[in-house]
């Protein structure tokens, strides 16, 4: 697709557009529709466009396949250690009360990390099944 | 019939559409898009049923990675069907079996919006009245996915990085030629 100079400009306005729309998504789930899973499903799309538009092999030099799946791994792990440091804190696993002193704050803190790992892993799963179906 | 129901039906009935057509189209890339519209049609009726976190969903990933997925498996591969020879009378048997089933199932639902559907009196009623002080975030949806049921949400983010590991290791396409590259280097 790379020969189509209509198609390469309007990816080029697109994809910032894309990456920021998900970083709102991400960090505006608690005050209106999204969250994390969503917010990597825009990111991952964000980047995939990138990779349809200017080739696999310019994705991998900003994305690198071997960062996406420690990124994908470390998604999971900060959401089960969220957990732990609720256990931690006196509370059950995942109860962001205990996180800090006030209930209120540590819940926030608590959807803010978990969503943040989900987008990671969900964004990273994306882009990996993409390297996989097109470098394979 | 108010607008509402006029809206509903017309989606309804576009997705069913676009399904005969998917069903009988044999040029895939024709059929891949077609999915695409099927997803955004869905995403649309479930703004209509007010489940705007579940359409933002349909849209990113029905609509989106799906489609962009699909079309780097048609890139690698044909871009038609293969003429296919066999009988279509089970298949369609089942379809209609399954179909009779479903709408058997349909009578034991409760109305969309029954205010005394078991989902709306066990646990939903608490959580609509405690969200704001004991979680303290605006979109309820987000205090129940992240809080309320984050063990949930973590057994989907595991899902979600199983279904990666496991493509990963089906396909395993830039390790495998990482490997080989450097091999071809020494």
């Amino acid at each position: 697709m790379s020969e189509h100079p209509i198609v390469r400009a309007g990816a080029k306005l697109l994809v910032p557009c894309i990456l920021l729309f998900a970083l709102y998504v991400q960090f505006h789930g608690d005050f209106g529709p999204g969250g994390g899973f969503q917010a990597g499903a825009i990111f991952g799309a964000g980047c995939i466009l990138y990779g349809l538009v200017f080739g696999v092999d310019a994705l991998a030099r900003v994305v690198a396949p071997r960062l996406v799946q420690q990124v994908a791994a470390a998604g999971v792990l900060l959401f089960a250690l969220v957990g732990v440091a609720a256990l931690l804190g006196g509370g059950t696993y995942l109860d962001y009360d205990a996180l800090l002193p006030d209930p209120i704050a540590g819940q926030h803190l608590g959807i803010l990390l978990i969503e943040l790992g989900v987008g990671a892993t969900v964004s990273a799963v994306m882009l990996g099944l993409f390297f996989s179906f097109t470098r394979g | 019939m108010s607008t509402w129901h006029l809206i509903n039906a017309g989606l309804l009935g576009f997705m069913v559409a676009v399904a005969i057509a998917v069903a009988a189209l044999r040029n895939l890339f024709a059929a891949v898009m077609l999915f695409a519209i099927y997803s955004l049609s869905a995403a649309t009726l479930f703004v209509a049923l007010d489940a705007v976190d579940v359409a933002f969903t349909e849209a990113a990933v029905g609509a989106g990675i799906s489609s962009i997925l699909m079309l780097a498996t048609l890139a690698a591969t044909d871009g038609r069907e293969k003429q296919h020879r066999h009988r279509r009378a089970l298949p369609l048997v089942l379809c209609l079996a399954l179909a009779v089933v479903l709408f058997a199932g349909l009578h034991d639902l409760a109305p969309v919006g029954d205010p005394a559907a078991p989902a709306h009196v066990h646990v939903a009623p608490r959580y609509l009245s405690e969200t704001a002080t004991e979680v303290g975030v605006p979109n309820v949806v987000t205090a129940v996915l992240a809080s309320y049921r984050g063990y949930d949400t973590l057994g989907e983010a595991v899902v979600i990085f199983t279904a990666g590991l496991g493509v990963t290791a089906l396909l395993g396409g830039h390790f495998r030629r990482r490997r080989s590259g450097k091999n071809g280097d020494v």
